[in-house]
């Protein structure tokens, strides 16, 4: 068994309103110099080790992301 | 004139769907998320509410069910589909429909009557309607924002399958303030407001939404 880690985020050009609030939060909530709050989503996969990397993408790319506003990224770690 | 009605693991609107067939003079037949089968319908509704708990994203579950299989497959041969709210998120992922549905812009679950503009109706679903003509229909969603690329949005614009626009304040950030599209054959139509809960004085704030009902039955009966 393997881990893999699929990383999902908003496209930069996509208004991302969650991340807009997280990020006008924080002065209010005294910490302050942090300009950009970007929010996306963390898959953790544990997967076979005879599942290869395409399978993984497809994964990524016709499920976990919506390619139309998402970006992805797949990565192996070490469990 | 049959029309199918899909209900999947946490549909709200399917009920009222239905009514609004049966408001038009078609049959309305129930089609279960699970089936493989259109049951020989003449046209489906993807009605609203929170498939599969909206889980992952809106409709990204919902699109790799056995009936909406069967959904693409016809609307690809030209059947007409309708999706509303949720059903339109979930067009968006199947890829029935360019582009997708984000968080509204402001966060807050919008809820309240909402006029748009009808800017198309030569679609199966708009033919009742006079173009330019303003209506009244409620808008009930929290990620209702409609996002495309700019090539997407200018291919929607100069070939006219906006179908909807919201008039006066975007209520949820959508670009172009678009309520609603259409594919390219103007069979497959998605919106965020509810029709179907307008489409009688009595129950809803107009009965503005039913002319979307009466195109359909038009259209089939026509054809």
């Amino acid at each position: 068994m393997a881990r893999v880690v699929v990383d999902v985020m908003p496209k930069p050009e996509i208004l991302d309103p969650q991340g807009q609030a997280v990020a006008n939060a924080l002065p209010r909530l005294g910490f302050d110099g942090i300009t950009t709050v970007r929010q996306g989503k963390h898959f953790e996969l544990e997967v076979a080790d005879d599942v290869d990397d395409a399978t993984l993408a497809k994964i990524a790319e016709t499920f976990l992301a919506n390619p139309v506003i998402e970006d992805w990224v797949v990565r192996r770690v070490e469990a | 004139m049959r029309v199918g009605v899909i209900t999947f693991p946490g549909t709200l609107d399917d009920v009222d769907a239905a009514r609004a067939v049966r408001y038009a003079g078609g049959e309305a037949v129930s089609l279960w998320h699970a089936d493989h089968d259109l049951k020989g319908v003449d046209a489906v509704i993807v009605p609203g509410g929170f498939s599969y708990g909206d889980y992952l994203r809106c409709g990204a579950i919902a699109r790799f069910a056995p009936v909406m299989q069967e959904v693409v497959e016809a609307a690809n041969k030209g059947m007409p589909v309708l999706g509303i709210c949720n059903g339109f998120q979930i067009l968006c992922e199947a890829h029935l429909l360019p582009g997708a549905l984000v968080r509204n812009s402001k966060l807050h679950f919008v809820c309240r009557d909402q006029w748009l503009r009808v800017e198309n109706n030569e679609t199966a679903w708009t033919t009742r309607y006079d173009r330019g003509a303003e209506i009244l229909v409620p808008l009930k969603s929290g990620e209702g924002g409609y996002q495309a690329d700019q090539r997407t949005l200018d291919e929607l614009e100069g070939e006219g399958r906006v179908v909807y626009r919201y008039v006066g304040e975007d209520p949820n950030g959508s670009r172009n303030g678009i309520a609603g599209i259409t594919s390219a054959n103007g069979r497959v139509v998605g919106l965020m407001p509810h029709p179907e809960h307008a489409i009688d004085a009595l129950t809803g704030p107009t009965d503005d939404g039913l002319g979307m009902f009466l195109s359909l039955v038009d259209s089939v009966v026509k054809a």
